[in-house]
Formats: C-alpha cells, sequence, structure tokens
C-alpha cells in the first residue's frame, strides 16, 4: 500500500546516483534486495515504478528483485535456521530468544545504465 | 555500465526517526506506538488508558487517521494533549512516516510531557514498516477478528513489543478461540507479553497498565 512511496524514494536515489558528466543518460536496470519479510508487493511497486518515471533517465527501466530469505539466529542455543513460515521459535531447542538476521531488507543495490 | 549503491530505500524515514529519538530523549518522553487493523478498539483503548494514568503521568496523543477528526474529539474530553494528523493531505498515506510525527509532536510541546502515545493508522501491513522514533511498539488485535492473522501479518506481530488481545467481553458471543489467538502471537513473537482484555468494561486492564507505566518510569525516571 506504500509502494508508490517506495518507489518515489528509490526512483530519487537512483537519479542522485547518476554521475554528472553522462549526457542523456538511460537506466537499464535498478537492482534492488528485498526480504521476504518486508511489506513490499513486487507487482504494486513495478507498477508505481512505471508511471513515475516516464520522462525521466529511468523510463523503461527493469527493476531486478534479489529476494532475501528470513533467516534467523537463537541466543540461547546458537542454531541459525531459514524461516519458510509464521513462525520464529528455534525449530531446535525452541527457545524463543531469538534474533532475525535477514528479510527485511528493502536496499537499492546498483543501476545498469545503457552504454 | 554498473554503478554501484548499497543504499537502503527507506534511509530518509530511518534519519528523521533517528532525529525523532534524540528529540524525545532530549524532552524526556516516552513514545508509544499504537498499531493495528481498523476497529481493533484503539481508541477505546487509549480513551480507558488515558483516564487511569492521567493526570499522574502527563501523557500527549498523536491520532492518525486517513479523514475525520473525530478520534481526536473522543480523546481531548480525557483533558490529554491531542493531534489528529489526516493522512489525506499527504497523498492518503496508509502508515505515520517519522517526518509527521516530528511536526506533529513539536507543537504538543513535549518538554511537559511523560509520554505521548501515536494513534497510527488502522492498517496491519505498512505501519510495521516505519520507524518513527519510538521506544514501543503496542499492537491490538480484538477477538472480532481472526485467531490467525498474527500468522498473516507475521511482520506486524515481530516488530510489536507488546501485544493487546481486546474486547474479551464479547468472547461469549463469538466462535473465537482467545487461547489460539495468544498462542499465533507467540509463535511469531515468543516472548511478547500479552494482555487479554476489554476496553469497554475494563477487565484484565490492570497488568497493561502496570506495563505502561513501569516503561514510562524506566525512561523518564517518573
Amino acid at each position: 500500500m506504500h509502494e508508490m512511496g517506495i518507489a518515489q524514494q528509490l526512483v530519487q536515489i537512483a537519479i542522485d546516483s547518476i554521475p554528472e558528466e553522462i549526457e542523456n543518460p538511460s537506466v537499464e536496470k535498478v537492482n534492488l534486495k528485498i526480504g521476504r519479510l518486508a511489506a513490499v508487493v513486487e507487482h504494486s511497486l513495478t507498477f508505481c515504478f512505471e508511471i513515475i518515471t516516464k520522462d525521466t533517465p529511468l523510463e523503461n527501466a527493469s527493476l531486478e528483485i534479489d529476494f532475501i530469505p528470513v533467516t534467523m539466529h537463537c541466543r540461547s542455543c546458537g542454531n541459525r535456521w531459514e524461516v519458510t513460515g509464521p513462525v520464529f521459535t528455534c525449530p531446535v531447542c525452541e527457545d524463543g530468544k531469538v534474533e532475525m538476521l535477514t528479510g527485511r531488507e528493502i536496499e537499492i543495490t546498483s543501476i545498469e545504465l545503457a552504454e | 555500465m554498473e554503478i554501484n549503491i548499497q543504499k537502503k530505500v527507506l534511509e530518509a524515514n530511518e534519519t528523521q526517526a533517528d532525529i525523532n529519538r534524540r528529540f524525545f530523549r532530549d524532552n524526556n518522553v516516552f513514545v508509544l506506538n499504537m498499531m493495528s487493523s481498523p476497529g481493533s478498539g484503539k481508541t477505546q483503548t487509549l480513551c480507558r488508558t488515558l483516564a487511569q494514568i492521567m493526570p499522574g503521568i502527563r501523557t500527549g496523543v498523536l491520532v492518525g487517521d486517513v479523514c475525520t477528526t473525530n478520534d481526536a474529539r473522543r480523546l481531548e474530553v480525557t483533558g490529554a494533549k491531542v493531534s489528529q494528523i489526516n493522512t489525506d493531505q499527504f497523498g492518503g498515506d496508509c502508515h505515520l512516516a517519522a517526518n509527521l510525527i516530528f511536526d506533529f509532536a513539536k507543537p504538543l510541546g513535549c518538554d511537559e510531557l511523560d509520554l505521548l502515545i501515536v494513534e497510527n493508522i488502522g492498517n496491519l501491513v505498512c505501519p510495521a514498516e516505519f520507524d518513527i522514533g519510538e521506544d514501543a511498539r503496542a499492537v491490538v488485535l480484538s477477538v472480532t477478528e481472526g485467531e490467525d492473522k498474527p500468522l498473516k501479518y507475521p511482520l506486524m506481530f515481530q516488530v510489536a513489543d507488546v501485544a493487546i488481545l481486546n474486547k474479551t467481553d464479547l468472547l461469549p458471543y463469538l466462535d473465537f478461540d482467545a487461547h489460539l489467538a495468544v498462542e499465533n502471537m507467540k509463535k511469531v513473537h515468543p516472548h511478547m507479553p500479552v494482555f487479554e482484555m476489554s476496553a469497554m468494561t475494563g477487565e484484565g486492564f490492570e497488568p497493561w497498565i502496570d506495563w505502561l507505566k513501569l516503561k514510562v518510569f524506566e525512561k523518564t525516571g517518573r
């Protein structure tokens, strides 16, 4: 539901990252890392991105999303595991003193410019 | 040509959230972010909470809705300082972002408050993603929703520090398994305290009030 805001932020970051000396830049691809637990719907994000990039250097650029799994660490037994459902207790010792290592990322990693 | 960036997309919000955190620390005010789906009883919970903690704990409320000032009017009668944030002026946003919190918290006079409660926009998805510089997050689930809501919206229950299972006075009339609902919350967030209570009747309210008073005291010393 807030994908428009996220799209606006990422377009701003991408445009700010284009070196000034490049004339008529055209971005072909925007590479993103999005955690599986982040509240981002890919289809909505792509839809918003296409709308707001019209007449910008990012027009027609594709969004390449690397989805990051939710991984946890148990502070009680040291176990590390990937969460595949909405259960976050440690599967080994069944304790709940856990911390999330990955899975909430919403990051722009790079942009690819046309030669 | 590939240009490396490695930047958080919500960095602007996180930077503002850090500014908010410093501002709240400088003003020695505890900030609670209350979140839930629409209609879970956040405003009713707050009305009863304010009646029990004020004037001992000087409280302000920022209440977020897409439209209307109805909630602010309900809360104002408690004597708390209340400010309504309507997000339709900001594109009808589904959450309160850190910059809005800063803009609306400042005029409320935080130096004269012990507790600032942010009643977020009713939504179990987006508010969980936006840090507003709060000290704690509470999520309210009511027994008129499904027991599996925590499993359907795990991020919200993961980021919450405390949960309220509200409207327990309705349990005799509903096919709702409160034990299962609490169990589902604990699956998503194992050590989270859960208070089962009714904001309408006041049943089960004491442990929640004790938790809140303790949190305010731990930060402010008051």
